[in-house]
């Protein structure tokens, strides 16, 4: 079952870089985190990866695996076969730092952007949410932030300028799922198309495909929301008629 | 130095899991400048995975739940070594961290009445871990790290600077705690991504670095679990308690080999999963220990009966404390009743319908089906016993979680006393947020006494700190970092695991004695940019500290209790149970200088809180000289001054 496989490793910094090629060994099981491991084990100490978890939960260990983004401790040995070359490059989207390792604080700045939760006057323990209304912002919560959607997302990956007006995926789903939050007191469709850059979003699920935890990012945060700011944006009869249906329900 | 950058703050937290960042809420909103630092990215740390939920006596589901029954559990589960204040102020205080987590925005699953849904776990009498599917952990930081961009927020208002109050220091290493005149000065570390050092002035440190799992072969626990914040404590000269006692969760995957000890939730069993050996037979029932006679069923229709109707039926032996299950699995291994990989099979598909396994236990679905091709819907899993977590840790005051050395504080996994000898499954999210938050309270209510007389750092301490860290990089002589970190990891894994023996507790100590000697000839390749190589190599100096802590502290204690089980002394001695064993650098400064080990007595626990238990099961654990003050007419005895 072991056997020795070969790797390109885009090894490099800020000012620049190229494929390492390498040869190493390969365990029944293993997946190419492990490598990456041993690679650093026994041939480039040095060699910069981020990992915490390695079991798919935290989404720190992103990068590309011959020009896929994935996460690199779910990414099974088994799926190559043992003639392929496999190539793993760090995350195309974001400023290269060293080796695989990337620059990834616009995700961060974005999170800071997003207004916060806003709690309803209610005392701690007060709380009352049916299942069935929490599951909705309950699958956008499953996010680990591996930023593999933000890394995918053509409107940022193609264009590095659109990074100041855009938030991709990742925070635009942030906004869904307090948008549907049951308590959540704000009205965010203004916020999500004006300082978010919702518009630009144009739904080619790439994001979606890429989610480890299968989110259907487009589907259940991205078209909905999308749809909500256009009820408010362009239609009168239907803001007046949710305006009325809103004061109806605790959200106020 | 010249190539320092230098930061001023109230308070510094260490680490940035549950512990660290309630700590750092609670600091700034008491008006504290606070830096968080931890060593991987914001919202990554080790907290995301926790799985199963967080234990607190809110009473959703089986209304007769109380902190005292909360307690009695705890107490029960580390059998009666625990700070019995900390397992008080935990049991009392845990509803309030959890309700409170709503308010900044989690989203916990629901009961039918809206409230807060709550699971079964093993050592808990009731339903009491609220949950959200088997990812609760994941919900407890990003609500953690979530409330602190809101407080941030807020700063942006106030003084137009997010990072004006509460600023996030990500990816950055701490190796020293410079002290003067005795008490903290500040933190000095690295930037990882730059190699490049960092002092913070502070007057207040708090310590939430987790754990040490790092040291052993099969764990559960990230690359970050190096015993940072331990070595760091021990380092300043503060004392660890109880390190003989790192748990052993009993079901880690086993299969393939590059994920064992991945862990598998224990929300598998409270949710009905049973565990089988090679016979198809449910051994747990032979492993009920004496002092758990008459809690748990000895029958498997009796069990079984129990997930509809807890009231007249007693639980499943399946959901005993983990220390108990691991060692069952550990002996149905050895006696040659295994799973072809080593392990024994845990199964929930013969035991609820698919969809409802998919609904309850997302995670380990994926997980299953993602690393080992096996649909947990329609096969059993094959699963051992991982290192998990420490219950040993740093000793502090329970109210503040202050140490012996003025200004550094700790919660969370590296403080020790909560637990006593075996943390039930559940109590670790609670104990983050219930001490984190104390933490932050305490390091205000310091700073505030401490007024403008801050001590200074020394710029003496600033250099040597710099020299250490660098020694690395001088040296020439091939010694790999990754090489000795294997061989800690195999002789911890072999000679201070599950069961240990005193001959092998001592080959471990004169492995460590000549690790010691080989980590100051360490050498690595490469520069100060983001270089694994040297980050391990700095870790390495932590492992050891820790896990000759660990090996001395097992080796003292001759009986078998909780997470400490030996072989040679296999019986629970009511004479140790009084015993906390405390690790010290006598010479902190001294690098060179060797861990002393002295016993002390565990702290005594208030009559009221006896009272909770009955005296014949107090008898199993206590000795009868100690149990003599409940002989004594109550309102004569004064107890109640035995405030800790």
């Amino acid at each position: 079952m072991t056997y020795d496989a070969s790797f390109r490793v885009w090894r490099g910094d800020a000012a620049g870089g190229a494929l390492v090629s390498f040869a190493v060994e390969v365990n029944e099981g293993e997946v190419v985190l492990d490598i990456i491991h041993r690679l650093q084990a026994t041939q480039a100490p040095d060699l910069a990866v981020r990992w915490n978890c390695k079991a798919g939960k935290c989404g720190s260990c992103s990068a590309e695996v011959n020009g896929r983004p994935r996460l690199l401790c779910m990414t099974r040995m088994s799926t190559f076969t043992e003639e392929e070359t496999i190539t793993v490059t760090p995350m195309r989207a974001f400023p290269v730092l060293r080796d695989l390792v990337t620059d990834v604080s616009f995700n961060y700045d974005k999170a800071r952007q997003v207004p916060a939760f806003s709690p309803p006057d209610l005392a701690p323990g007060d709380y009352r949410m049916a299942q069935v209304d929490v599951e909705r912002s309950q699958e956008f919560r499953k996010c680990i932030e591996c930023f593999l959607c933000q890394d995918v997302c053509h409107v940022v990956r193609d264009h590095e300028d659109n990074k100041p007006a855009y938030s991709g995926p990742r925070y635009l789903m942030r906004i869904a799922e307090l948008d549907m939050h049951p308590l959540d007191r704000l009205d965010r469709r203004s916020v999500a198309r004006e300082e978010h850059g919702l518009g630009q979003c144009n739904i080619t699920k790439c994001c979606s495909e890429v989610c480890p935890e299968h989110i259907k990012i487009t589907d259940n945060a991205l078209i909905p929301l999308k749809e909500r700011v256009a009820d408010r944006t362009y239609d009168p009869v239907v803001w007046l008629a949710h305006t009325i249906r809103r004061r109806g329900r605790p959200r106020g | 130095m010249t190539d320092l950058e230098r930061h001023q703050y109230d308070v510094v937290v260490i680490g940035a899991g549950g512990a660290g960042l309630r700590a750092a809420i609670e600091a700034r909103e008491h008006g504290l400048r606070t830096a968080i630092v931890c060593k991987s990215l914001f919202g990554k740390a080790h907290t995301v995975m926790a799985e199963g939920g967080i234990a607190a006596s809110m009473g959703n589901a089986n209304p007769r739940d109380s902190w005292q029954v909360h307690f009695r559990d705890t107490m029960r589960g580390g059998k009666f070594l625990n700070h019995p204040r900390m397992a008080e102020l935990h049991a009392m205080e845990a509803p309030q961290r959890v309700w409170e987590l709503e308010t900044y925005g989690a989203l916990f699953d629901r009961t039918a009445d809206g409230k807060i849904s709550q699971r079964n776990f093993g050592g808990h009498q009731y339903p009491r871990l609220a949950h959200v599917g088997d990812r609760t952990g994941l919900e407890l930081i990003r609500t953690l790290q979530q409330k602190i961009v809101s407080l941030q927020q807020e700063d942006l208002r106030e003084h137009g600077d997010l990072d004006a109050r509460l600023r996030v220091f990500p990816e950055l290493t701490v190796t020293e705690l410079p002290r003067t005149a005795g008490k903290v000065a500040g933190a000095f570390g690295y930037w990882r991504e730059s190699g490049r050092f960092v002092l913070f002035e502070a007057p207040a440190v708090i310590l939430a670095t987790g754990g040490i799992g790092k040291s052993f072969k099969v764990t559960s626990n990230s690359w970050e679990y190096t015993g940072d914040g331990h070595a760091l404590a021990l380092r300043t000269g503060a004392g660890l308690v109880n390190m003989e006692f790192v748990q052993f969760h009993p079901t880690g995957m086993v299969w393939p080999p590059s994920v064992k000890g991945i862990l598998v939730t224990e929300s598998v069993r409270g949710d009905g999963g049973v565990l089988r050996n090679s016979e198809g037979k449910r051994f747990m029932f032979d492993y009920v220990p004496e002092v758990f006679r008459g809690q748990y069923a000895d029958s498997e229709e009796e069990a079984d009966r129990w997930y509809d109707d807890a009231e007249n039926n007693l639980r499943p032996p399946e959901l005993l404390p983990r220390d108990e299950v691991a060692r069952a699995i550990n002996t149905e291994v050895k006696e040659g009743r295994g799973s072809p990989h080593g392990g024994v099979f845990l199964d929930v598909s013969t035991r609820l319908p698919a969809e409802e396994i998919r609904r309850r236990l997302p995670s380990m679905h994926h997980q299953f089906k993602e690393l080992a091709d096996v649909d947990i819907t329609a096969e059993p899993m094959e699963v051992g016993p991982t290192c998990h977590y420490v219950m040993g840790g740093v000793e502090v005051h329970p109210d503040t979680a202050a140490t012996s050395v003025p200004g550094l504080f700790a919660a969370g996994e590296v403080a020790g006393g909560m637990h006593g000898s075996n943390r039930l499954g559940g109590n670790s999210l609670s104990d983050l947020l219930v001490f984190g938050r104390r933490a932050g309270a305490g390091a205000a209510a310091y700073v505030a006494l401490l007024g403008d007389q801050r001590p200074a750092v020394a710029e003496a301490d600033v250099s040597a700190a710099a020299e250490v860290a660098l020694a690395p990089f001088a040296a020439d002589t091939g010694e790999n970092p990754y090489t000795l970190h294997q061989e800690l990891q195999q002789t911890m894994n072999d000679l201070v695991g599950i069961i240990r023996r005193e001959g092998e507790m001592k080959e471990a100590l004169t492995r460590l004695t000549v690790f010691r000697e080989r980590l100051d000839h360490l050498s690595v390749e490469g520069h100060r940019q983001f270089n694994p190589g040297w980050h391990l190599a700095l870790d390495l100096r932590n492992m050891l500290l820790v896990s000759e802590c660990i090996a001395l502290a097992a080796l003292e204690r001759q009986e078998s209790r909780g997470g400490h089980t030996r072989e040679d002394h296999p019986g629970m001695d009511p004479t140790w149970r009084g015993v906390n064993l405390v690790c010290r650098l006598p010479e902190p400064s001294d690098p060179a200088g060797a861990v002393t080990l002295t016993r002390q007595p565990v702290p005594t626990m208030r009559r009221d809180l006896l009272e909770l238990f009955d005296r014949a099961e107090l008898g199993k654990y206590y000795t009868p000289a100690e149990l003599s003050v409940l002989d004594v007419p109550a309102a004569a005895d004064g107890s109640r001054e035995d405030q800790p």
